[in-house]
């Protein structure tokens, strides 16, 4: 457990990490992976109990599945700085011959990845698979899993969410990426998603919503999930964020979904986030 | 032994043989679960779901996220099941068991039924001829595609001990029971008849078919050689070349379309190893439509007669 002021420390590092990974393989996904970068530091330095020593079945340990795959550079991050890998490994992020793909893969064994994604509404799926295995296997561990907001036009994701109050997964605690941007403009405008909340509850999940970019209510959201937790139902986190929080000419719009800062871009980004870890 | 001993004393969906080798593989491993999407009954997942109530998992008409909660629970260490129709366990979900499953290398085993043209009344919506294509393409993935009741059971319980994906294709119709007392190995092919004159590979239902087409053809003197391809990936290469070796002539039988089925893994190796003639046992090209199994068969070139006639193209 670690105290605001120290998870926001690693939030910039983590925040530097991704401008200098996309910035390196010139292409990737920067604008969500900053949106993200305070929920997973939390997730990662702070509420999941979870063991660098990877093993792919987790035996008592929480498990985060990443459905939006796309947002690489942050869990990369993430895993690194919590010890999963070397943290020097991020140069080798879209390499030929990396275990760092564009999108996520166990394929090549990176420690901390449990499943392939990138092809997106099919994470959540899996999420709820682990959780019931775990309910199972009378295993304590939570199942965490994030997904975009424009991800949620898959129809996969709604039998998910479905099936999850189907089978009361209680041990289960969903984010969704709410940063009202995706790829062709805003989501509202490219498949709007309507009165969220409304649509979860009357699913049947618990909905909290949140600020995902400030690591104070990020921290507390998520005591107060664990607190919802084994009461008969699945939990959603509605994160409000910004794409491309903390380098300020990458907020506002849908423009940095998926593109790379060109040297200068990058200059001026990393002038914007502190180097608190190192740099690799 | 001799072929003889091939007979049909009674018949039995290979289905049936599904429900029971789930069973029989339960019953040995306590981290086997069962996945279902609203068919339990039409696959016999409800002996399974009789005798495992907590481990039996009822998805609904929701197979895209059946696979992907198989993929989370293989991640956590247990062997899933996963059983609906063909067409919806292969073509509705491919991409699902392409990212989920295969590239991510789950030991997910995707049990589908009701395959081919055989699934008869319900029509062409319902009858995939693809999927064998569809999966055999899967980096990693095993197919299989039994051809009786007792060797669709004895691979569902051998799929369990396999690790990685699997596909396991079978099918709805009573059909002849012959191979009970034949051995079950993944990707060993099974030889039933030895001969001089023609290699015939079948998979699947049309393994009697091709039976029954050997033994007409060896009143006429034509001494064929039968070998049943139940694993169409990893395909057992040897078996096929050294029989291809003696006879220099090849029929290859399937329920399924002749574009990327068992026959293009044939002719894949041989064009590579020992170039000969080739005939395809399969539908060409073409969607199914309504009628009874049998009258499928014929309509669509996949009968008895249409075995012998490929067989007599090559002598």
């Amino acid at each position: 457990m670690k105290s605001v002021a120290e998870l926001q420390s690693i939030a910039s590092q983590v925040r530097r990490d991704i401008v200098r990974q996309v910035w390196m393989a010139k292409s990737g996904h920067p604008g969500g992976s900053l949106g993200c970068a305070d929920y997973l530091t939390a997730l990662y330095f702070h509420q999941m109990n979870h063991r660098p020593d990877f093993s792919m079945k987790g035996e008592g340990e929480d498990l985060f599945f990443l459905s939006n795959g796309h947002i690489s550079p942050v869990f990369y991050s993430v895993l690194a700085r919590s010890g999963y890998f070397p943290v020097a490994e991020l140069k080798s992020f879209r390499e030929i011959n990396s275990r760092l793909q564009g999108h996520p893969t166990t394929h090549e064994h990176l420690p901390g990845v449990r499943v392939a994604s990138g092809s997106l509404g099919q994470g959540l799926s899996v999420a709820l698979g682990a959780a019931l295995g775990k309910k199972m296997n009378a295993d304590p561990g939570i199942i965490y899993a994030l997904t975009g907001d424009g991800e949620l036009q898959e129809g996969q994701i709604w039998e998910a969410i479905l099936a999850a109050a189907h089978y009361k997964l209680d041990n289960l605690i969903v984010a969704v990426d709410y940063n009202g941007q995706q790829i062709d403009g805003p989501t509202n405008k490219v498949m709007s998603l309507g009165d969220l909340k409304a649509k979860w509850i009357a699913f049947g999940w618990d909905v909290l919503e949140l600020d995902g970019n400030n690591m104070q209510t990020v921290v507390d959201m998520l005591a107060t999930a664990s607190s919802k937790l084994h009461q008969s139902k699945p939990i959603v986190l509605l994160m409000k964020t910004q794409m491309g929080a903390g380098v300020d000419f990458m907020m506002g719009s849908h423009k940095w979904h998926g593109i790379a800062p060109n040297d200068e871009q990058c200059a001026a980004a990393l002038n914007q986030l502190e180097e608190t870890l190192g740099d690799y | 032994m001799s072929w003889d001993r091939f007979q049909s004393l009674e018949k039995k969906a290979t289905r049936n043989g599904f429900g029971d080798g789930l069973l029989d593989a339960a019953r040995a491993n306590p981290e086997i679960v069962a996945l279902c999407a609203d068919l339990a009954g039409s696959l016999k997942m409800d002996l399974f779901e009789k005798e495992f109530p907590q481990r039996f998992i009822q998805c609904g008409i929701s197979e895209a996220n059946m696979i992907g909660m198989a993929a989370g629970l293989a991640t956590v260490g247990k062997i899933p099941y996963t059983g609906t129709f063909a067409n919806f366990s292969t073509g509705r979900v491919y991409d699902q068991i392409r990212q989920s499953v295969a590239y991510s290398n789950k030991n997910v085993k995707i049990c589908a039924s009701h395959a081919g043209l055989t699934l008869g009344e319900d029509g062409a919506t319902h009858q995939i001829l693809e999927d064998l294509g569809l999966m055999k393409m899967l980096p990693g993935m095993t197919v299989i595609n039994p051809a009786d009741y007792a060797q669709t059971r004895a691979a569902a319980a051998a799929i369990g001990r396999f690790e990685g994906p699997v596909y396991l294709r079978f099918g709805r119709p009573d059909w002849p029971v012959f191979l009970s007392n034949e051995e079950f190995v993944v990707g060993k092919a099974l030889t039933l008849k030895e001969g001089k004159d023609v290699s015939i590979f079948a998979t699947g239902h049309l393994l009697w078919n091709a039976l029954e087409a050997v033994r007409l053809l060896e009143k006429e003197g034509i001494d064929c050689e039968l070998i049943n391809i139940h694993t169409i990936k990893p395909l057992d290469v040897d078996a096929i070349l050294k029989s291809a070796s003696k006879t220099k002539r090849v029929v290859s039988c399937e329920e399924h379309q002749r574009n990327g089925g068992l026959g293009d893994s044939i002719a894949q190796v041989l064009v590579q190893h020992m170039p000969c003639r080739q005939e395809y046992v399969a539908v060409n090209d073409s969607f199914g439509e309504s009628g009874k199994p049998m009258e499928l068969m014929e309509k669509y070139g996949l009968g008895i007669q249409h075995i012998v006639a490929a067989v007599k193209k090559l002598v």
